[in-house]
């Protein structure tokens, strides 16, 4: 099986913009690492295994429950799925990509528009492996409100997306982590790190 | 309150891709789930079943049916309108019996299978496609028909052809209907 690491989403209010960076979480997958959702319980709680416990160094509030957790990996698990077999449907006509760049460019033009209709409005990297990648508009939260309204819901509706980047990045060569933040509905960024094996 | 929406066309597609490979990962995580088929099976319908009960207004808003006056309209509608709208494909419908309450659909192609080669090891009676019964089922009831929805065969399972059921649970009438899906 693939290990699924489980997406971390931030719910930054408008002062705090910034997020740390996933190097200095000392486990990069570990559920709930960002504070995000607040603790709404997801329903009863799902028959698997325990996850691992989370670091005592975490802001008390604002963590989401287990059951939430379980629930944000297994639909980032399936995105990851769907993404992998993606990535080899839609990259055919354009094989050999040269750079990473060209990868996430093609992320955001070509996976984009073939999954959302519209491409990614902005990409930024720090160029050693980092990439920010902005939706402002991200279509499956325009339908829901404006603002900050619903920012709890938002990771529901992230999860999938962020498994759908990381498989199609599987697909054509890369290893990442893929996390999404959102500061107010329908703008979200994506944050894809690189793994160096 | 209303915040301002973008204009957008009236009728998105989505990839089709994205939509069989999404449902076909749905199922595998449902296998995961739950051990044993009927459990599967159960809740893909019941998934199907919120689905169809939301579907049927958008259904009812784009297509342009008028009021359905027996059983087999209703039937045939559902065949060569909605599943058309839908899946873009459009079964053949065949009355089962006399009193003209039992209908099936046969699937020459269905869309939700097409990277499916086989059901996986010790899931064979799976019904892979079964939210379709529950979207069925959902959407009749909501213009108050009751019916049962199930796969009287399955190309997955080794039948020749893919048939879904439809019994209507109540006798025809005289009245009109509903105007209905």
């Amino acid at each position: 099986m693939i290990p699924t690491p489980a997406p971390g989403f931030t719910e930054s209010s408008g002062t705090l913009e910034s997020r740390p960076p996933l190097a200095q979480h000392p486990l990069p997958v570990l559920l709930g690492a960002e504070p995000c959702v607040c603790g709404r319980s997801a329903g009863p709680p799902p028959p698997r295994s325990c996850l691992p416990p989370r670091a005592l160094h975490l802001p008390p509030l604002c963590l989401p429950t287990q059951g939430q957790n379980m629930s944000l990996s297994v639909l980032e698990g399936m995105g990851f799925r769907v993404g992998q077999a993606l990535g080899e449907r839609l990259s055919r006509e354009t094989l050999a990509y040269r750079e990473e760049l060209d990868i996430l460019k093609f992320l955001c033009k070509d996976l984009w528009m073939a999954v959302f209709q519209k491409q990614m409005d902005s990409l930024r990297t720090n160029h050693q492996g980092t990439y920010v990648l902005q939706d402002n508009s991200f279509p499956l939260l325009i339908r829901m409100a404006s603002g900050l309204q619903y920012l709890e819901e938002a990771p529901k509706f992230l999860a999938f997306t962020c498994g759908l980047l990381r498989g199609t990045l599987c697909t054509l060569g890369v290893k990442s982590l893929v996390t999404a933040s959102v500061a107010a509905l329908p703008a979200c960024k994506f944050q894809v790190v690189i793994q160096k094996s | 309150m209303s915040r301002p929406t973008h204009r957008r066309p009236e009728y998105r597609k989505i990839n089709k891709d994205l939509f069989v490979l999404t449902y076909g990962a749905l199922v595998a995580q449902l296998c995961k789930d739950y051990e044993k088929d009927e459990d599967v099976n159960k809740y893909l319908d019941k998934m199907g079943y919120g689905i169809g009960t939301r579907l049927v207004e958008d259904f009812l808003a784009r297509s342009c049916v008028g009021r359905c006056h027996s059983y087999s309209e209703i039937t045939d509608i559902i065949a060569q309108v909605a599943f058309k709208m839908y899946l873009g494909i459009t079964p053949s419908v065949t009355c089962n019996n006399s009193s003209r309450n039992e209908f099936s659909l046969i699937l020459d192609k269905n869309p939700l299978v097409e990277f499916v080669e086989e059901l996986p090891a010790g899931r064979s009676s799976l019904c892979y496609c079964n939210l379709l019964c529950g979207i069925i089922r959902g959407a009749l009831e909501m213009v108050h028909l009751a019916a049962d929805v199930t796969f009287l065969q399955d190309r997955l399972k080794g039948d020749s052809v893919t048939e879904i059921g439809i019994t209507f649970l109540k006798k025809p009438e005289e009245k009109k209907y509903r105007r209905k899906k």
